[in-house]
């Protein structure tokens, strides 16, 4: 059976929530907040497009497609579907299906609520991107494009500063983990001449006989972590919290956390399988999983306890990931499917309780099953496959992962006691989260509870129904979807059977029965856990949330800091600095080379020009010599007219023109700076000072004279002259050659200088608005006229 | 600064140089000249008018704020880079429109037209400057 899609549709299915977000703010003035249901219709075709690749995908085949997007660096949009691809372009678009009808019910009479589908279709369009992403730099972009779009909507309700700094927080985390990762794609890149990930994985060990494995291994790493929120870059995904829920649901369960996962089984293959990774990602994903839970017991808020059992999750499945042995990658990939599943409904579910009961803390809420019998329905499935109890896809997967833990030869025992204290935990958090706030007696709580509306509770239903559905016909999705997803993690085609029973007591089942057994306890003592971890926690006192925080307020004071010293805001020093700097550009190299020119054999002058020298030397004694500062920039103009006149006399008119119109200028425009500044008239910097100014002074005209020396020592290329000199008429018709190559050779040049013009020209005019309100301390000059004089250079 | 004489002869002379900077702007392709050179002289024209007569009056001569000046000539000269886009050939190829007018060949051009874009430009920015550091003195 071939797929009922062509290469092209694909393409176009990843496009169309981008244009989905475009129409997404329209369609939310007609319809208000019932816009969710055709908006919803986008992702759920998507879903059926991507469901055509079920059937080939499951016997090992795989489809590339790609439209050119910058051929000459060998960037394309490209997309790679096999099984791990077809896996999550299926979560994000079916999950996105109910998450668009969930924030339409949510945020229902929300003002913004156009602008907020708007960004969930960007986040969607960004994450589908990814996950089936060919070419390494596309790849990068939607990368990159998810941590945009997530900080737009993280800090969605950007009035409360909790929110922007938790939008501000993922964004620097993940968007400069994007950055280490660029690297990673760039070395791969160069190291194997290769940007199809599909060639890559083609080859399995071309990374790994590169000798770059080791920072090509770190680099990849570092982007993963961060964005799957690995302990210790743990500390942005709870405070993602401040985004409204439908926004959890989405980031949390199947997408933006996952896509660091999905990156370390996609270079599984490539990346996988060494000493390295089987020991660095199962001890971060052990501990980030042991960290998670324990965090989230110490929560009594819904979706932070949520948000940590994320955490938890996400090592479990780094961990599994890290061990590379098939039957533990084959329990990561079922739990993969069984996470997001539960945790995209219970997301919901807590957002339903929060928006129908008023509170999502668990002290406040208890016997709501009665006021919410299908929220509580859906939280109980889900609930249950959370804590891998049968008849649940989440039961499934604790046995395979723990046949898988328990069967490595490695460090089998270790991570094993891991998972089964992680698990039990877990148990503890469903627990709480799915029965706790159903069960006991009715509680008063601020808003009255009832029922959401089906746009509240259909996400949570069909996901929880789901996860019960795909366990009582395990065959079938081990076939369709587990099989598939592991061949591409491994890198052969691999065919599994799952059960949902197990067919004989074994080690999985006892370790299985432990988890519930600890679970059930620790939940009766939950409130005793809760204080305990508390107060260890208060004991602590500095976590890496702290340490964000401690770092930006670091960076920031390091480079006020750094401004204090480089922008002192003393003209003087500015000045001294730029000549310094330009007097070492033209002297050092000299000094290094050795190439100073030959001293020029002395031409003949007639007495007019030597008249002419005579006046810019004599005007720039008389700048030396002047009294006051008037005097001395009416002096320093006789200099630049004599220039002026050089220019003319040796054929520049053109050079001799500007020169003549810029000096007028700047002796206008200096003279209007010095009535506007206070300054004293006079000068009255001690010998000192003028004498190291006028060192660096005579060092830059010294170094500026000898460069041109040296330069016109050289041969002279002739090749661009002639060139200008035979075409200007010809093909440009204009027989003056400065303008035309103004103009039209290098018009382009041009086109740039005249930008910088007028930019400076709007600082230089911003710049005095600003000092037209307090008074300027002394030699504080701006200097307007450099924007005129940059053109002389031409 | 505000003798009567200057007063009194500064406005003229204000016209002729912006004159003067057009034609130094419109023979710029085949003699000296230009729009760099012609914003220049256009420039110092307008910084002569205000000196004289304050910078109000030139505010009001000019009609909109010199920057939109500027503005509108880095527009232009962006502009007549796009037009070869239309024909097919690369940004800013220049494209050539002679036509007769009285016997007299005009090269309409798009070089023409980036070229009164550098003008606006370098007029806007520099006169903008210069009216700025005059305001003080008239108020």
């Amino acid at each position: 059976m071939t797929p009922a899609v062509t290469d092209e549709t694909t393409l176009l299915a990843v496009l169309a929530p981008f244009a989905a977000a475009v129409a997404a703010p329209f369609l939310t003035k007609w319809f208000k907040h019932n816009a969710a249901w055709p908006l919803a219709v986008v992702p759920a075709l998507i879903f059926l497009h991507f469901t055509g690749f079920v059937a080939p995908v499951s016997e090992g085949q795989s489809f590339v497609a790609a439209v050119a997007w910058a051929p000459s660096y060998g960037v394309n949009f490209s997309i790679y579907v096999d099984g791990l691809s077809t896996l999550f372009a299926l979560l994000i678009s079916g999950i996105g299906t109910f998450i668009i009808l969930y924030a339409g019910g949510y945020l229902k009479g929300h003002p913004q609520q156009g602008r907020f589908f708007s960004f969930l279709f960007l986040f969607m369009g960004a994450m589908l991107g990814l996950v089936l992403g060919n070419n390494l730099i596309s790849m990068f972009i939607f990368w990159e494009l998810t941590s945009i779009t997530s900080f737009l909507l993280i800090g969605f309700d950007h009035l409360r500063a909790a929110s922007r700094r938790a939008a501000i927080q993922a964004l620097v985390v993940t968007g400069g983990g994007g950055l280490i990762l660029l690297a990673g794609f760039i070395v791969i890149i160069s190291a194997t001449g290769e940007i199809e990930m599909s060639v890559l994985l083609a080859s399995p060990d071309i990374i790994k006989d590169t000798g770059l494995y080791v920072p090509i291994f770190l680099l990849v790493l570092g982007g993963a972590f961060t964005k799957s929120a690995q302990f210790p870059f743990h500390f942005w995904l709870p405070n993602a919290m401040e985004a409204p829920t439908p926004v959890s649901a989405f980031l949390h369960s199947a997408t933006m956390v996952k896509a660091g996962v999905y990156l370390l089984m996609r270079m599984h293959p490539l990346l996988g399988d060494t000493a390295l990774w089987t020991t660095v990602l199962p001890l971060f994903g052990g501990v980030t999983l042991l960290v998670g839970t324990i965090l989230a017991v110490r929560q009594t808020d819904l979706k932070l306890m949520l948000a940590y059992t994320t955490v938890a999750s996400l090592g479990l499945l780094v961990m599994l990931t890290g061990t590379s042995h098939e039957k533990a990658l084959e329990g990561a990939v079922l739990y993969l499917l069984a996470h997001s599943l539960f945790k995209g409904a219970l997301f919901m579910v807590a957002g339903t309780i929060d928006h129908e009961a008023g509170t999502r803390d668990i002290r406040y809420l208890g016997g709501l099953r009665s006021a919410m019998p299908i929220t509580f329905g859906a939280a109980c499935l889900a609930g249950l496959s959370m804590s891998g109890l049968p008849p649940f896809i989440g039961f499934i997967a604790k046995e395979v992962l723990y046949y898988g833990t328990w069967g490595w030869p490695d460090f089998g025992l270790l991570i094993t006691v891991v998972a089964v204290v992680g698990n039990s935990l877990m148990l503890v958090i469903a627990a709480a989260v799915a029965i706790k706030p159903f069960f006991g007696p009715a509680v008063d709580t601020p808003k009255h509870a009832h029922e959401g509306p089906v746009l509240l509770f259909a996400g949570p239903v069909v996901l929880s129904v789901l996860g019960f559905i795909l366990a009582v016909i395990p065959h079938t999705t081990g076939v369709l979807f587990i099989g598939p997803t592991l061949s591409s993690l491994i890198g052969s085609f691999t065919e599994i059977d799952l059960h949902l029973w197990p067919t004989k007591i074994n080690a999985p089942l006892i370790l299985s029965l432990i988890t519930i057994g600890m679970g059930i306890f620790l939940f009766t003592q939950l409130d005793k856990l809760r204080a305990f971890i508390a107060g260890t926690l208060t004991a602590i006192g500095w976590g890496p949330d702290k340490g964000f925080d401690q770092a930006i307020a670091g960076i920031v004071s390091l480079s006020s800091a750094i401004t204090r010293v480089v922008q002192g805001g003393k003209m003087q020093t500015y000045m001294a600095l730029t000549f310094l700097a330009a007097g070492a550009a033209v002297l050092v190299p000299g000094y290094i080379g050795g190439g100073w020119p030959a001293m020029p054999k002395m031409p003949t002058y007639t007495f007019y020009e030597w008249s002419i020298f005579l006046i810019a030397v004599l005007g720039l004694i008389s700048v030396l010599v002047a009294k006051t500062r008037l005097t001395a920039i009416v002096s320093l103009g006789i200099q630049g007219f004599a220039v002026a006149l050089i220019f003319l006399l040796f054929g520049a008119p053109d050079l001799a023109f500007t020169q003549l119109m810029v000096e007028t200028l700047s002796v206008v425009i200096l003279a209007l700076v010095m009535t506007r500044l206070n300054l004293s008239p006079r000068d009255h910097r001690n010998g000192v000072s003028t004498l190291v100014t006028g060192a660096i002074s005579v060092s830059v005209g010294l170094g500026l004279g000898l460069t041109l020396m040296a330069i016109t020592q050289q041969p002279f290329d002739r090749r661009l002259s002639d060139f200008f000199t035979e075409y200007s008429n010809s093909i440009a018709y204009g027989r003056n050659i400065v303008n035309v190559i103004l103009v039209d050779f290098r018009g382009i040049d041009t086109l740039g200088e005249i930008a910088v013009v007028a930019l400076a020209g709007l600082c230089v005019l911003a710049l005095i608005r600003v000092h037209t309100k307090k008074t300027l301390p002394e030699d504080e000059v701006i200097d307007p006229s450099d924007t005129g004089a940059k053109k002389e250079a031409v | 600064m505000r003798t009567v004489i200057f007063r009194t002869i500064a406005p003229y002379l204000s016209a002729l140089m912006v004159l003067y900077s057009i034609f130094v702007l419109l023979r710029g392709h085949n003699e000296p000249g230009g729009g760099f050179i012609g914003g220049l002289i256009a420039a110092s024209a307008l910084a002569i008018f205000g000196i004289a007569c304050g910078v109000a009056a030139v505010r009001r001569a000019i009609k909109v704020h010199p920057m939109s000046i500027a503005g509108f000539g880095l527009f232009m000269g962006a502009a007549a880079g796009v037009i070869s886009l239309f024909t097919n050939q690369p940004f800013m190829t220049s494209q050539w429109w002679p036509i007769d007018l009285f016997n007299v060949q005009i090269k309409l051009s798009t070089p023409l037209i980036f070229d009164i874009g550098v003008y606006l430009v370098v007029v806007g920015a520099i006169s903008s400057i210069a009216l700025a550091l005059e305001e003080r003195e008239s108020d």
